[in-house]
């Protein structure tokens, strides 16, 4: 990495903000050692189990249970009778049912939940449970869906959020115009460890709950209300999280699994495996994109205007803010004058979609990126031309009327990506080049025959936490004392870990601003307020935030407590290294001796600037907090005789603000970038009528080491003012451009307009 | 479910006799996912790893002898040079947690029409060894395989050994179409082998079974220039290009569409012919 640093060089705090020190549970994680939430075990556990439909869309006219509560060793089997509370949940709608009802919506939607004293015994009884169906058609394309044409999938019609955006003229005209349909399929979070935890009974109608989960408190919430029970009597605690991405934001097994314990009195531990898993979460919303750019003959754009369809299935999940997302940011990272901008989420009866990485602006950046490229070659401009020529900048007016108040370098990022090198060109000599560098890797397809370069680039734009008015916020707690002879901090949120390294962050701030090197994360749970949801880039800035705003509370009140020991003013005191100092006299005293027995606890509800609603009608408002940027250029090499690609560098520009942990920020790029790597090339569930073709790791492919490239990374920290230490959420960007610019590269190499991700050999030849 | 582990292949047949219903896993890269989603609950499992003799192999008189037990990584690192064309297909196998475990004898067990290592042992010419408690046969490869995932073996039987004549001077190729760069199930594949004025050449995931071609390998017999220097006319690659073509019966599933698998086995078809041409040539250079 090479790291490029804007403005302030203050002194850095060993192991505090600025370092890259070692993860918390990094040593575990790498030994196998560390405890996911599928390795839960409790004494006298049950297993539970769940049975789906078979069907995309269907009555259920009867469920028979007699079967599976004869076998031996089943201790409970549950249906929507058994639901004390409201038989209904859903993060921004309740409309998804507990367990079915009278219609099942999507294949895999859970109508019945066994418990059992062994998985197997589950999953037998599971199978035993005879369900009546009553098979209905499934609606399966969104567009229908808006329009009308089809069933509604809920009473309420099948639209779930319309958004316009109207800026500038609404009729405008212009010298170039060029315009698209593109499309982009249903990619999935590929998490790891798959969705489970572990519900116990307080025996006096209460649960505590242990699961993987990205927002314990939303999950709380929505718990509360299935089981008809009030707050206090359920109570999460994070377990180890196997990755997120989005797919963790909608509850999964969490609401079953306290039914059961409740129902048996037992402790009940539910698992998917990885075909249920691929039934058990949300996927990122496919879309449908009509785009139309004007621009004036030496490529300034005149206007925007698009129409994008995203599919949300069965269940609303996260729709209306991916809707939002879309749409506010439908024409990227540029300066638009006029735009019109509509955008859909759809009920239909394929599987339910929700949050993933970078949502709703992940899909308008293959449309509006694939447009830039075509609008280039229309005037006859280079790719990073026509995006310098339109780049937006610190002071720019978004499509929604607001205007951009912090760094929005995306000409520097685009300059930075042309300055580095170029890898050298593809080895075409039969039998010289390693395999591995050509596309096709070791299956041995060409020796170079066939291989074409190409080089393509994109920029994205996300907002960063949540917008629209929500009301966003996180808690923090912050403990200073002496333990054992030396000065010790623990920090408690209710922010979920789910691999980023939040973790590591909270110590460093809090080292930084303590100047305490040993600092204790508690595990996460409800115990403390809400931390909002790990997603949107925002744990950072928000529970970064808030653990900032406590240790600063605690430092005050050290200060004074000092200063009244020491005899000074808490003015001229400050915290370094474990001591008390002055600047006019050095060190004063040991912070542990200043300590004694005191002891430092303060909790903040930290929130971040306040975000305007959207005018319904017109889309102005000042929707978003922050934005953050990223650029990728991509170099392929194609066989385009196979169509199969070899990414052979995708290098990225990126503006974090500050990067609080420079390894952690370079990991987060590489990922993400990987992450965009695969919906370019490989990774889409496949439907058919609505069913999935591929819920394996067989045949829904993520990419390997072979398929992703070594990648240069330039990171520039260009301070925000208005966030904490002028950080800039980075999980997301990286994810957006890194797509648009290896199909940008394809369609360099091969000619072809690949209107379509994932683009598959089939599509190239 | 039982797990029986006999110390002996006698044993095993002895038990595979008794309880046909026993399902033998070797490396269990394929059991182990069957019984994992439930897609299989067989009365007992024959664990074959501790039978010694499967797990080793002997070459003499040109042939190789290789135990069905022998895992991939074995026969990369120890039969690469010996049988290069089942070493390639073999590097292409999983990822190399797989290739520890996996066996050609588990390939062939599962049978599946994506198997890699079946195009290479049809074009070879290699033979299967079956045996049970009533004796041993041998039977050549292309007679293995009779359905998706079904093959000549008799319940009561197991493979013992796969026989493979040594390269040597023959060029052997393999090939093979992923939508990934690696650890990914073949959307077809291709097998050749030139030696001695003869040709084999076999095709994988393209019909319902792995399939030699015999018509291309009849075309490349009689209308390579095998005592000629030239490098290959375009003409002669894309007449058996469209041979091996022709050849295929493939589906459209969700890894790749018929028409892809067809025209990309023509694509193949085309490049390992000549790189299979110009080793062969340089060896046979090199031996006179
Ligand atoms: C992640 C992953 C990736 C894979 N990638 C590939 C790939 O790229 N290419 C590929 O071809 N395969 C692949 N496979 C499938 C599998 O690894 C191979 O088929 C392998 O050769 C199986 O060998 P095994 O020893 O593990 O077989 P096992 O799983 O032990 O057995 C497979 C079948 O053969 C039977 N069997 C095994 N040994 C004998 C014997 N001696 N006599 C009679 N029957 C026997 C078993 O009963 C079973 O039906 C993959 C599997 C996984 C899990």
């Amino acid at each position: 990495m090479t790291s490029t640093t804007g403005g302030r060089t203050a002194a850095t705090t060993v192991n505090g903000v600025g370092t890259s020190p070692a993860r918390p549970d990094g040593t575990r994680k790498v030994r196998g050692e560390f405890a996911y939430s599928s390795d839960l075990w409790h004494e006298d556990m049950l297993w539970g189990a769940t049975l789906r439909s078979p069907y995309p869309h269907a009555r259920v006219t009867g469920v028979d249970i007699a079967a599976a509560v004869a076998v031996p060793g089943v201790y409970a089997v549950l249906t929507h009778d058994d639901v004390p509370g409201l038989n209904r949940y859903g993060l921004e709608h309740p409309d998804q049912p507990v367990l079915a009802d009278d219609v099942v919506r999507y294949r895999g939607e859970p109508v019945a939940v066994v418990a059992a004293d062994h998985p197997e015994t589950a999953q037998r009884a599971v199978k035993l449970i005879d369900v009546t169906y009553d098979v209905l058609d499934p609606v399966t394309d969104a567009e229908e869906a808006v329009r009308g044409d089809v069933a509604a999938v809920h009473p309420g019609g099948n639209v779930v959020r319309h958004a316009a955006i109207r800026r500038g003229e609404q009729a405008s005209q212009a010298d170039v115009v060029v315009t698209g349909r593109y499309e982009v399929g249903m990619q999935d979070q590929a998490f790891l460890g798959p969705e489970s935890g572990l519900a116990v009974p307080d025996g006096s109608g209460g649960v505590d709950l242990y699961v993987a989960t990205q927002w314990l408190h939303v999950d709380q919430q929505q718990i509360v209300a299935a089981l008809g029970v009030s707050p206090e009597q359920v109570r999460l605690t994070l377990a180890g999280v196997g990755g997120a991405f989005g797919g963790r934001e909608d509850l999964s097994m969490q609401i079953h699994a306290s039914l059961l314990a409740l129902y048996t009195g037992n402790p009940v531990k539910m698992v998917y495996n990885r075909e249920e898993s691929f039934y058990g979460h949300v996927h990122r919303h496919p879309a449908t994109m009509y785009y139309e750019h004007g621009a004036t003959r030496d490529g300034r754009l005149v206007y925007v205007t698009a129409r994008i369809y995203l599919d949300g299935g069965a269940y609303a999940s996260s729709t209306g803010a991916v809707v939002g997302n879309a749409a506010t940011l439908g024409v990227g990272p540029y300066d638009v004058p006029n735009v019109r901008i509509d955008c859909w989420g759809t009920y239909t009866n394929n599987p339910p979609c929700g949050a993933m990485r970078g949502f709703g602006a992940v899909q308008a950046a293959f449309g509006y990126e694939s447009q830039m490229d075509k609008l280039a070659a229309a005037c006859g401009l280079s790719p990073t031309e026509v995006r310098r020529r339109n780049a937006m900048c610190e002071g720019t007016v978004m499509p929604t009327g607001q205007t951009v108040d912090s760094a929005a370098p995306v000409a520097e990022l685009l300059d930075r990506l042309d300055a580095m090198p170029l890898p050298s060109g593809p080895s075409r000599d039969a039998g010289v080049a390693d395999l591995r560098s050509l596309p096709g890797g070791v299956s041995n397809t060409t020796h170079g025959e066939g291989v074409v370069r190409g080089v393509g680039y994109a920029v994205g734009i996300k907002n960063i936490c949540f917008s629209e008015g929500f009301d966003d916020y996180s808690t923090a707690r912050v403990r200073l004392a002496a333990v054992g002879g030396e000065p010790a901090v623990t920090v408690q949120t209710a922010a979920a870990e789910v691999g980023q390294g939040l973790v590591t962050i909270l110590q460093q701030i809090v080292r930084t601003e303590l100047g305490v090197d040993q600092v204790t994360i508690l595990p996460a749970g409800t115990s403390i307020g809400s931390a909002g949801s790990t997603s949107a880039s925002r744990q950072s800035y928000m529970t970064g935030g808030a653990v900032r705003a406590a240790a600063l509370k605690v430092r005050g009140a050290l200060l004074s407590h000092a200063a009244t020991t020491l005899s000074r003013t808490a003015a001229e005191l400050h915290l370094d290294g474990g001591k008390l100092a002055s600047a006019a006299d050095g060190v004063l005293a040991d912070l542990v001796d200043v300590l004694g027995e005191a002891e430092f606890d303060e909790t903040v509800e930290w929130r971040h600037r306040p975000t305007e609603a959207l005018d319904p009608e017109t889309g102005q408002g000042n929707a978003h907090v922050q934005y953050g940027f990223a650029a990728h250029r991509a170099v392929v090499d194609v066989d385009v005789e196979l169509g199969l690609v070899k990414v052979v560098s995708l290098d990225c520009v990126q503006d974090v603000g500050k990067a609080l942990n420079p390894q952690a920020v370079v990991g987060q790029i590489q990922g993400g970038s990987a992450q965009g790597l695969g919906l370019a090339l490989m990774e889409e569930i496949r439907t058919d009528g609505g069913v999935i073709r591929n819920p394996s790791f067989t045949d829904y492919l993520i990419p390997t080491v072979l398929d992703m490239p070594p990648m240069n990374i330039e990171v520039l920290e260009l301070a925000d003012p208005h966030a904490p230490y002028g950080l800039r959420g980075v999980g997301e960007p990286p994810t957006i451009s890194s797509t648009p610019a290896i199909v940008a590269a394809i369609r360099a190499a091969t000619g072809k307009e690949l209107l379509r991700v994932p683009v598959r050999p089939d599509h190239l030849i | 479910m039982e797990f029986v582990r006999p110390d002996s292949l006698q044993e095993a047949l002895a038990t595979k006799a008794e309880r046909p219903g026993a399902v033998p896993i070797a490396g269990g890269t394929d059991v182990m996912v069957e019984l994992n989603y439930d897609h299989r609950r067989p009365e007992a499992l024959l664990d074959l790893t501790r039978i010694a003799e499967l797990a080793t192999w002997s070459a003499s008189g040109g042939y190789v002898r290789l135990g069905a037990g022998v895992p991939y990584t074995r026969l990369i690192d120890e039969l690469g040079d010996t049988l290069p064309g089942l070493a390639m297909a073999s590097r292409t196998v999983g990822s190399p947690q797989i290739r520890n475990r996996g066996t050609v004898g588990g390939n062939l067990g599962a049978a599946s029409p994506a198997g890699d290592t079946h195009p290479v042992l049809l074009a070879v010419g290699a033979e299967i060894e079956l045996a049970s408690a009533r004796g041993v046969r041998r039977i050549p490869a292309t007679d293995f395989y009779t359905g998706v995932k079904r093959s000549v073996l008799e319940p009561d039987e197991l493979i013992t050994a796969v026989l493979l004549p040594v390269a040597g001077t023959a060029a052997e190729q393999f090939s093979k179409i992923g939508t990934r760069n690696a650890m990914v199930i073949a959307v077809c594949s291709l097998g050749l082998v030139l030696r001695d004025g003869r040709a084999g050449v076999a095709i994988g995931s393209a019909a319902p079974t792995p399939r030699r071609v015999s018509g291309a390998e009849e075309f490349l017999a009689a209308e390579l220039p095998w005592d000629d220097d030239a490098p290959l006319p375009d003409s002669l690659k894309r007449r058996f290009a469209e041979l091996v073509a022709a050849a295929t019966e493939p589906i459209d599933d969700v890894r790749g569409t018929a028409d892809y698998r067809t025209h990309a086995l023509g694509v193949l078809a085309r490049r390992t012919l000549t790189w299979a041409w110009d080793d062969y040539r340089g060896s046979v250079r090199a031996c006179a």
